[in-house]
């Protein structure tokens, strides 16, 4: 049986998409000047992990390895198509402002490396799990960069949220500092680099952190542990 | 290296950082004089403030990085670094804006890198460019010589009080943009439809404020020319970036003078002497080899031209800098010498290995 604790802290932490993998970096990069904006095409490629992780779970049988990519390929592009339209229909402002990047959710390699490394694998409950903690995950690290650059870029936090939570979300925005006068370079993409490089150190900190509090802890080591990292 | 024969003792002091770059920002002061001169207190001011911040921050980091701290400091390199970068920025930039820079500078662009030796970029045209893709209004505000204000006679320069009020406190009366105006890169750039001939007579700064230029270039470059004396630098670095820029720059003229100004302009405006002596020849960003020296050099000066040409920016020193320092790798893989006893040297990447 698979162990779900562990699928879902691989998915948020040990093994997180953004953080460990490196993998979707495009869009996380291009789309994380603000906080709605994050949470837009987080939900979005959350929506379509868990999608596609179940139907390729579900169909792991009939996929006869050799053409599975292309099979992949296919689910996955329902599914943005899906989101797509879904997002045209409640989201539409949102949809403007991602623009090219909803579509481009078919060629994010995590949703792929999902597909492939995990769903067509293990068992439906598993991967859905997985799907959605990746998914989760992904998402956690794009508000944590949208938040890191719309608080330096814009002096502000959770702008135009009404863009995704409906006209009651409009005074959710909270302005930080009066006067503030922009980092031009913060919203740039070369912000989202720095930004990026900085999250991933500050993860390796902790981890290394965590590791010397667990040697510390038991001071007798037995087998050698086994990977966290899955290439995917 | 040369041979040098001398007669006996032979002996020989190895000079450290911390001597070669006490040289570095003597030879700047005749830069930083004429920049106070012509410009006024501001780029004083800017300079004294990056420094101080520029040490506090560096003993701060050093130390997070249980590393010693006066053995770091001692090397002058984040003075430098500071030096430079006050020197390049506009003489009435709000205090904020070098805080910025010299975080930057410091935290980003040396010390995640692992400190002196092991920058990929020039720490201060990090933090000039990010400073100039950031704050575009404060970046190109540039500061009239003194020459263009008031009667020519006298030294009408901003009082030194006030400059700190404008840099400090976000001081701005009325009367402060008599004292700001176009550099002759920007006048010559957005000069409409004239020809460059027109905007000589014309635009002020070309016409009569030119000179304040030339004489910061010929400051910059007589510190240059003290550096190449004293082995600081070697020649080769500035020699290709200064003579490639002046050939691209003459070809353009020559071909239609009323379209693209000459080479002398190109040459003595802007940032071209303090780059090409002082910070396009730092050695840890720079390429190794002399040979690689003069490649990494001629690419200098000839981004200089094609950005300035046909960029969206004032000026290009810093992102001709740059873009070949991240080059200077692949520079001094293609251009090692041979070694001593070698028939040939061993270059570039052998298939296979």
């Amino acid at each position: 049986m698979a162990d779900y604790k562990k699928i879902t802290l691989n998915g948020l932490w040990d093994n997180n998409p953004a953080l460990v993998q490196l993998l979707g970096l495009c869009p996380l990069l291009a789309v994380t000047g603000t906080v709605v904006n994050a949470i837009g095409l987080g939900l979005a490629s959350t929506l379509v992990l868990v999608g596609s992780n179940f139907t390729v779970s579900a169909f792991r049988h009939f996929v006869p390895d050799t053409v599975r990519l292309p099979i992949f390929v296919i689910i996955i592009a329902s599914f943005v198509t899906a989101i797509e339209l879904l997002m045209k229909a409640f989201t539409y402002d949102l949809y403007l402002i991602l623009g090219i990047f909803i579509p481009l959710i078919v060629t994010n390699c995590a949703i792929m490396g999902r597909a492939d490394a995990f769903a067509c694998k293990n068992p439906v409950a598993a991967s859905v799990l997985d799907g959605l903690m990746m998914g989760v995950g992904f998402t956690l690290v794009l508000m944590t960069l949208g938040a890191m650059r719309e608080i330096l870029g814009l002096g502000t936090l959770f702008s135009d949220m009404q863009l995704l939570f409906g006209p009651a979300a409009a005074h959710w925005k909270l302005v930080l500092f009066e006067d503030y006068p922009g980092f031009l370079f913060a919203i740039l993409p070369p912000g989202a680099f720095v930004g990026m490089g900085l999250l991933i150190a500050l993860k390796n900190i902790i981890d290394k952190r965590l590791e010397e509090k667990r040697k510390a802890a038991e001071p007798v080591s037995s087998a050698p542990r086994e990977r966290a990292r899955v290439t995917g | 290296m040369a041979l040098i024969r001398t007669s006996s003792p032979h002996l020989h002091k190895a000079s450290s950082t911390g001597d070669v770059m006490r040289l570095v920002i003597l030879a700047c002061m005749p830069g930083l004089a004429a920049m106070t001169l012509f410009f006024g207190w501001g780029t004083l001011i800017n300079v004294c403030w990056a420094i101080l911040l520029a040490v506090g921050l560096e003993a701060a980091i050093v130390l997070i990085r249980k590393r010693p701290v006066s053995f770091y400091l001692k090397d002058y390199s984040v003075v430098v670094t500071a030096l430079l970068l006050g020197l390049s920025l506009p003489p009435y930039a709000p205090w904020w804006i070098t805080l910025v820079g010299i975080l930057v500078a410091v935290v980003i662009a040396k010390h995640l890198y692992g400190g002196l030796g092991q920058n990929p970029f020039n720490p201060a045209m990090v933090a000039y460019a990010l400073l100039l893709v950031s704050f575009p209004v404060e970046m190109t505000r540039w500061t009239q010589p003194f020459v263009l204000l008031g009667d020519a006679d006298s030294w009408n320069i901003l009082p030194f009080t006030d400059t700190l009020r404008v840099i400090f406190t976000g001081f701005e009366p009325v009367w402060l943009d008599n004292y700001t105006g176009a550099t002759p890169l920007d006048a010559m750039r957005h000069r409409g439809g004239m020809t460059t001939e027109e905007a000589w007579l014309s635009k002020p700064v070309l016409a009569d404020g030119i000179g304040a230029w030339h004489a910061v270039s010929a400051a910059y470059f007589m510190g240059g020319i003290f550096l190449i004396y004293r082995k600081v630098i070697t020649y080769h670095v500035p020699m290709a970036m200064l003579g490639a820029l002046a050939v691209i720059a003459s070809v353009f003229y020559a071909f239609d003078p009323y379209d693209f100004a000459d080479p002398y302009f190109h040459i003595t405006v802007g940032g071209t002497m303090l780059g090409a002596f002082f910070i396009a020849t730092d050695p840890v960003t720079c390429a190794t080899s002399n040979r690689g020296k003069i490649w990494f050099g001629i690419g200098i000066g000839l981004l200089i031209y094609v950005i300035r040409g046909w960029g969206g920016y004032p000026d290009a020193v810093a992102f001709a800098v740059l873009l070949m320092n991240l080059a200077a790798p692949f520079i001094d893989q293609y251009t090692q010498p041979r070694t001593y006893g070698h028939a040939k040297a061993n270059r570039g990447m052998k298939g296979g290995q």
